[in-house]
C-alpha cells in the first residue's frame, strides 16, 4: 500500500486512499454479517454479486430485525435505483463492446461515477472509471471475506473515522464541477431536498427525489432580461 | 438471508446498473440531454454526500462525522490533494470520537 500511495499517478494514489477506507468498511460488513449468523458462502455471494455496500448493510440489518426476503429485495432495490441515472450519465465512459459493458456495469458505484466525472478528457474518464471500479471491487470482496473470518475481532470502523472519509472523498471529486453556476445551484438544491426528505422517506428515495434540484439548471429568463 | 433474496437483489441491482450504459449505446442524445444527465449525476452525488455526512438511521449522524466531512470539505475547496482530504476527514472524525 505504501508504494501505491507513493506512485506519481494521482488517480491511482487517490483510488488507493479510497480503497483503504473501503477495506475497513468491507471488514466490518463481513464481521457484522457473520455475527448475524449468515454463512460465509452467502456473505461472499452478497459482496460479489450484489456488490453495493449500502444495500448489503441494509439487508443484514433487516435479517437481524427479523425481516423477510421481500423486505430485503424491495429496500435494497430502492437504495440501488440511483445506479440507473448514474449509468445514463456515464454510460459512454464504460465502452462499447458487449463484454466490456457487462463487466463495467457491475463495477458502477458512486465512487467510480464520481472519479470519472472529475476528469475532463474522455480517455482520462475511462481510465479513472476502470481503475476505481476494479480497485474497489477487489478490495471490497477481499475485505468482506477477511471480516467474516475474523468476526468479532474487527472493531467498529467508526473508530477510524472511515464513515467521514467517503462523503469527504466524493465531495472532493464533485467540487470541480461546481465551479459552473448552474451545477452549483443544482447540487445545493439536491442536498437540501435530500436532507429535508430523509426523515419522511425510506432509504434511497430521498436521493432520487433530490433530482428535482435539476430545475435550478434551467435558464433564468427574469435575470437575463434584467442584465440585457 | 435466503438465496432467493440474495439472487433477486443481485439480479435487480445488476439490471439497474446495466440499463444506463445499454440505453446510451442504442440511442443518440443531444448535447442538451447529455448536459442534463451529467447534472443529474452531480445532483445524486450532492444528495448522497449531504445525507452520508449528516444522517444515520434517520437522525443526526453526530458531531464527529459532520466535523470530519467539514474539515475534508475545506481542504478540498483549498484544492489540497485527494489523499490529504480523505485522510484528514477520517482523522478528524476519529480524533473527536477519541476525545468525546
Amino acid at each position: 500500500m505504501r508504494s501505491i500511495l507513493r506512485t506519481s499517478d494521482p488517480i491511482v494514489r487517490s483510488v488507493a486512499a479510497l480503497c483503504a477506507a473501503g477495506f475497513v468498511i468491507g471488514l466490518s460488513f463481513g464481521a457484522i454479517a457473520a455475527a448475524a449468523h449468515i454463512p460465509l458462502v452467502k456473505i461472499v455471494a452478497m459482496s460479489v454479486f450484489i456488490y453495493a455496500g449500502g444495500a448489503q448493510f441494509l439487508a443484514v440489518g433487516i435479517v437481524s430485525a427479523g425481516g423477510g426476503a421481500l423486505a430485503i429485495i424491495l429496500a435494497g432495490l430502492l437504495l440501488n435505483a440511483r445506479h440507473l441515472p448514474f449509468g445514463l450519465a456515464i454510460g459512454d465512459v464504460i465502452g462499447d463492446r458487449t463484454a466490456t459493458r457487462a463487466v463495467g456495469s457491475h463495477v458502477l458505484t458512486d465512487e467510480s461515477v464520481a472519479f470519472a466525472l472529475a476528469q475532463s478528457e474522455p480517455a482520462a474518464r475511462r481510465r479513472a472509471y476502470w481503475i476505481t471500479g476494479l480497485g474497489l471491487f477487489c478490495t471490497w470482496n477481499v475485505a468482506c471475506v477477511i471480516g467474516a473470518l475474523a468476526g468479532s475481532a474487527i472493531g467498529d470502523p467508526a473508530t477510524f473515522g472511515v464513515d467521514a472519509a467517503f462523503p469527504a472523498g466524493l465531495l472532493a471529486l464533485v467540487l470541480p464541477s461546481l465551479r459552473e453556476k448552474p451545477a452549483l445551484r443544482v447540487a445545493v438544491a439536491a442536498a437540501v431536498v435530500a436532507l429535508v426528505a430523509t426523515p419522511f422517506l425510506p432509504a434511497g428515495l430521498p436521493v432520487l427525489v433530490a433530482l428535482v434540484g435539476l430545475v435550478f439548471a434551467l435558464p433564468l429568463p427574469m435575470r437575463e432580461r434584467v442584465t440585457s | 438471508m435466503t438465496w432467493f433474496a440474495i439472487g433477486a437483489l443481485a439480479v435487480g441491482t445488476y439490471a439497474m446498473r446495466l440499463a444506463g450504459p445499454l440505453l446510451r449505446s442504442r440511442i443518440t442524445l443531444s448535447e442538451t440531454v447529455k448536459r442534463y444527465l451529467s447534472l443529474s449525476a452531480v445532483a445524486l452525488l450532492a444528495a448522497l454526500i449531504a445525507t452520508a455526512a449528516l444522517v444515520e438511521h434517520g437522525g443526526f449522524a453526530g458531531v464527529a462525522r459532520a466535523s470530519g466531512v467539514g474539515v475534508g470539505a475545506i481542504l478540498a475547496w483549498r484544492r489540497l490533494p485527494f489523499v490529504v482530504v480523505v485522510v484528514a476527514a477520517a482523522a478528524t472524525a476519529a480524533l473527536i470520537r477519541l476525545l468525546l
